[in-house]
């Protein structure tokens, strides 16, 4: 089973704020979250006042003395050290537009793959429109121009598979806990699973279908507890009367098993 | 377009006015509110709202790339309103597209919408906001910016607060909220669409067509205000509802 850890660069505390039992609380926009001057504001709220208002709908969670919302929609917007599934756009002289399923678009210098790519070479030898590639965010500027980057040892091209797209503030349910439900999925339904922190997943394998459903569930139910149970339950049911094959691993996934 | 038919007509100006509004509603009373969230599944955020018989569908879409590219603004982002009335929104068939009417109200509500949105949160994109008048019945401009607003809120837009509109007005001698086209036709009526951010209290729209003396004008205010917290109250129900699981 190919072992990429996928990353979590947010706090953990998605999964966290979901394991307590009491129903999470939603917030909307102008909403009064606490009136304290001792409380800060987190993410998706501000201040005005003593009292912290939401920006946006979602739930509400509060670690330490910062309270902030998890949303649950919006598009994604590029922080360096994200790992994000990209799609090739367009090849220029020394570097490709990808499109980084963000309202920015994103630049990936021929300096900055994996391999050496001497000056002045046909960049189209190497990646193409329409490629899908596992790259990590190296650079944002202030206007953001945003640059990505494959000099990392987790980044690749992604061969075959199937793409979904999910609401890139829900990444964090999906991987759960350290991994926790990413895990969970991969290993029931023997897929090779990639999610990108802009919220494209690339999967491939014999079980894609189960998996598809099962991340589309994670997605619909993110804000709601005792979702891990609840996706085991799920593909459990599915997968039984199904031959457990291997992996489908065909192409240059063969080897890294 | 459903229509109610009422018997009672041409004395209605002379008579009391303590008699009741061609619906039956008291005077600070709107018509029957519904509002649906995520309505269109491609769209980023959407809304369906009813103010009565007028039905508004309004969709945001963004934020995305700036076309064209020479609107775009490297401090934060574009906002740009489309509101549109069906031809078959009312009795007589609109003529499609673009009008002197629909492109005003496209600037007004941009312009009421504007100070609830933190538009320098995401610089260089913009944010498409689309209404579509599905049938009118008075008040189309205030039912698109509700559902605007819910749409935006949807759409995971960070704002500083949601924004509820509704038209109040004179109709018969009468200061009355929500005024239908039946009223808005009256012979003395004053129509005056206001819209509200709750929380701050604000108004970032205020519109009027008529006479009235100073006195109505604030008496129409504060009727508004006090119908625009009802609304910003099903507002949050509506969002709220979007997630709301049943066990």
């Amino acid at each position: 089973m190919l072992e990429e850890q996928s990353e979590t660069n947010d706090n953990g505390s998605v999964a966290a704020s979901h394991q307590s039992h009491e129903a999470p609380r939603i917030a909307v926009p102008g909403e009064v979250l606490v009136e304290s001057k001792e409380i800060l504001p987190g993410y998706g709220t501000y201040r005005q006042g003593d009292k912290i208002y939401s920006k946006l709908v979602g739930v509400v969670s509060s670690a330490a003395r910062v309270i902030h919302i998890i949303p649950l929609s919006g598009v994604y917007v590029p922080r360096v050290g994200d790992y994000v599934v990209t799609e090739i756009k367009e090849v220029a002289f020394s570097f490709w537009n990808v499109d980084i399923n963000s309202p920015y678009t994103a630049i990936m210098s021929s300096m900055d793959t994996a391999e050496y790519i001497p000056k002045q070479a046909d960049l189209s030898r190497y990646f193409v429109p329409g490629d899908l590639v596992l790259a990590v965010v190296s650079a944002v500027t202030q206007s953001k121009y945003v640059n990505v980057s494959m000099k990392d040892s987790k980044c690749r091209k992604l061969i075959g598979g199937v793409v979904v797209h999910v609401t890139p503030s829900k990444v964090p349910r999906i991987i759960g806990k350290e991994g926790s439900m990413i895990n969970l999925i991969k290993d029931k339904t023997k897929c090779y699973i990639t999610v990108g922190q802009n919220g494209r997943v690339w999967l491939m394998g014999t079980h894609e279908d189960v998996a598809l459903e099962a991340i589309a569930m994670v997605e619909k139910y993110a804000h709601t507890s005792g979702l891990t149970e609840r996706i085991s339950a799920y593909l459990d049911k599915a997968l039984s009367g199904r031959g457990n094959a291997g992996p489908a691993g065909n192409q240059s996934e063969e080897n890294i098993e | 377009m459903v229509t109610k038919k009422h018997d009672a007509s041409e004395n209605k100006a002379h008579s009391a006015a303590k008699e009741a509004r061609p619906d039956g509603r008291k005077p600070d009373e709107m018509r029957d509110l519904k509002i649906e969230v995520g309505v269109i599944d491609r769209a980023n955020g959407s809304a369906y709202v009813e103010f009565g018989n007028t039905h508004v569908i309004a969709a945001v879409y963004g934020p995305s790339t700036v076309h064209p590219r020479h609107l775009e603004d490297s401090q934060k982002a574009v906002l740009m309103c489309k509101y549109n009335m069906i031809p078959f929104s009312v009795n007589d068939r609109k003529k499609p597209g673009y009008d002197r009417r629909s492109i005003e109200i496209s600037k007004v509500i941009k312009e009421a919408l504007e100070p609830a949105i933190f538009l320098e949160e995401f610089p260089k994109t913009m944010i498409n906001v689309e209404m579509e008048v599905i049938q009118a019945d008075a008040g189309t401009r205030v039912t698109a910016l509700t559902a605007a607003a819910v749409a935006l809120a949807d759409a995971g837009i960070p704002m500083r607060d949601l924004v509820s509109a509704v038209a109040a007005g004179r109709a018969n001698g009468k200061i009355v909220v929500d005024l239908t086209k039946e009223e808005e036709d009256a012979d003395d009526a004053v129509d005056m669409p206001m819209a509200l951010m709750p929380n701050s209290g604000k108004i970032s729209l205020l519109q009027m067509d008529g006479d009235a003396s100073a006195e109505e004008i604030h008496q129409i205010i504060d009727m508004s205000k006090k119908v625009c917290l009802e609304i910003y109250e099903k507002q949050k129900e509506a969002l709220k509802k979007k997630y709301k699981i049943a066990e």
